[in-house]
């Protein structure tokens, strides 16, 4: 009991190497079961498959022309979808935390909505709206522009299923903003322009280059939004979880691993960045 | 900002507004469109076909293994999420940080590449599905493949909503708990499940929309048997390729009400957190 108390000092609230609270041995046995059986055994099917192939085969798969294609168009359509929605996604959440006006809550709610919403149906919503006969796609053939089942098809897609990210990633910060040096700014006689540029863009940079980050990351690997609307025509439109897809169909599993591998490196690489980045960033912010 | 009188960036009245109003195209275009387009499509026959689309046998039967698929993930997720977030956020030990970032990797990875991590393994080529054929079982292409790769993909959720929370949180209260001698299910029973149920209901929630609308991943290991493997996402894709796009719609509308529900959830969720929060705020500022 006496050890114990130790826990209910202020500060920090357990020394290490003395576990005040119950359920350690459970939850660690339960936790690395878990992760072990379902996020790292599976690795080890895709790892055997592409160590069988030999270095040449695996590099003339990943290599492959219409390959090459697919990481351009993907990669492409994901870093301009993600500018779309910093874009996009600073502008709501920046209306979100100033302003009040009837509505606000509804349009935070809304927000969401790709998220929840089945990729599937985003995917077929979308290339019904984008088509040549549908809502969008009619004011678009005004101008001569195809949407869907070309690559403006797949930033489309991309840029609805990623959409909340920058959202949800620069609201807290701006929501957590001190007034002060933007009051004293104004006061003082700054345009709105330099007060953004100089005061809210600085504190806000870090958020916002989290969720682009988080978006593109999202983007490479969204399938079922893509598939309905890109037109899927090789060389063209046709995306690297389509291509892994493609392969897969072929029966071809060793070509499927070997691309599988090299976006699953890549995405892993992301991953760990933007981990790295917020990580360095929260310290920033509880170094002040 | 209630009495303040100073202005701030884009306090201006016509800045101010030009930029609601933009807000709102975009919310029209982007959001509010295509929601009202699916429902516009399915009910682009009628009701009566709305309900005959609904009913037909291999629709029935996608929703039925939807919602098994959802009832075995969801329970296996919501244990996995509590124990890891009672792990990462109660207890200090080497590797800690290495497991808050294993978690996320589902998020990180193609559901496509996902898919196939499955099938390579636990397929008739992989070194664990060559044996479990010999003992005459059949995860890939059947419904345990999908439930597999389902709770593969949306592992996640519950854990991300509770980390946060609970780290924030602290461990104080538990503790004092343990001290009065508590036992480790009076714990949580008592103190943190009451912290903790609208972040987890939101989990759950999430975790549910995820794993009746996923696609990628399930489309890889599941065959697409009509009337067997098809969940309703993949009903969804099997009938817009057969030009029964209003039938697509019709299936895809029970997947927005979901979504739909999902929204609500998480709008509830946040106004009982801020209202169980705005008490806590004042204690600490009486401090």
């Amino acid at each position: 009991m006496n050890r114990s108390l130790s826990g209910l000092l202020p500060g920090r609230s357990s020394q290490p190497g003395k576990r005040v609270l119950p359920g350690f041995a459970l939850s660690l046995g339960v936790s690395l079961f878990f992760i072990s059986i379902v996020l790292l055994l599976p690795l080890t099917g895709l790892i055997m498959q592409t160590a069988d192939m030999g270095w040449e085969r695996y590099w003339a798969v990943v290599t492959d022309e219409r390959v090459i294609a697919s990481y351009k168009v993907t990669l492409w359509a994901a870093a301009l979808a993600s500018i779309i929605n910093g874009l996009v996604g600073l502008l709501l959440a920046w209306v979100l935390v100033r302003y009040d006006f009837p509505g606000k809550r509804i349009m935070d709610a809304l927000i969401d909505l790709p998220f929840a919403l089945p990729t599937a149906v985003a995917g077929i919503t979308l290339t019904a709206l984008f088509a040549a006969d549908g809502w969008y796609g009619q004011i678009f053939s005004l101008f001569d522009i195809k949407v869907a089942f070309t690559p403006l098809g797949i930033i489309v897609a991309m840029s609805f299923t990623s959409l909340p990210f920058v959202v949800r990633t620069v609201q807290p910060v701006l929501e957590d903003l001190a007034p002060e040096d933007e009051e004293a700014a104004v006061s003082l006689g700054a345009t709105d322009w330099t007060v953004f540029r100089r005061i809210l863009f600085p504190a806000m940079w870090p958020a916002l280059m989290t969720g682009v980050a988080l978006s593109f990351t999202r983007s490479l690997g969204e399938f079922g939004a893509v598939i309905f609307i890109a037109g899927n025509m090789p060389y063209v439109s046709e995306i690297i979880s389509l291509m892994i897809f493609v392969r897969l169909q072929e029966f071809d599993h060793a070509a499927a691993s070997a691309i599988a591998s090299v976006v699953l490196i890549a995405s892993l690489i992301l991953l760990l960045g933007i981990n790295l980045w917020q990580a360095r960033y929260l310290r920033r912010l509880h170094g002040r | 900002m209630h009495e303040r009188k100073a202005m701030r960036a884009g306090d201006q009245p016509w800045v101010k507004w030009s930029l609601i109003a933009l807000a709102f195209a975009v919310t029209m275009l982007m959001l509010v469109i295509p929601l009202v387009i699916i429902f516009k499509q399915a009910f682009a026959a009628g009701g009566a076909n709305y309900w005959a689309n609904l009913t037909d046998t291999y629709t029935m039967h996608a929703i039925g293994l939807t919602l098994l698929v959802a009832a075995l993930t969801v329970p296996i997720n919501l244990v996995f999420g509590v124990m890891l977030a009672w792990l990462v956020t109660r207890f200090d030990f080497p590797g800690r940080k290495v497991l808050i970032t294993l978690i996320d990797i589902p998020f990180a990875v193609s559901p496509v590449v996902a898919g196939l991590l499955y099938l390579l393994l636990y397929g008739s080529n992989g070194w664990l599905g060559s044996w479990l054929m010999d003992q005459d079982v059949q995860l890939m292409f059947s419904w345990p493949g999908i439930v597999m790769v389902t709770v593969f993909v949306t592992c996640p959720f519950v854990a991300r909503e509770l980390i946060p929370l609970m780290q924030q949180q602290g461990r104080e209260e538990e503790e004092a708990g343990v001290v009065l001698g508590a036992t480790g299910w009076q714990l949580f029973r008592r103190i943190t499940l009451p912290n903790i149920q609208w972040a987890l209901l939101y989990g759950v929630v999430l975790t549910n929309a995820r794993a009746v609308g996923e696609f990628g991943a399930v489309s890889v290991v599941s065959g697409n048997i009509r009337g067997e493997t098809n969940t309703l996402s993949l009903h969804v894709e099997l009938l817009y390729q057969d030009y029964n796009v209003v039938g697509a719609f019709a299936s895809a509308s029970l997947l927005a009400g979901i979504a739909l529900i999902t929204i609500v959830v998480k709008s509830f969720v946040e106004w009982r957190q801020a209202r169980q929060r705005a008490p806590l705020d004042d204690q600490s500022d009486n401090r």
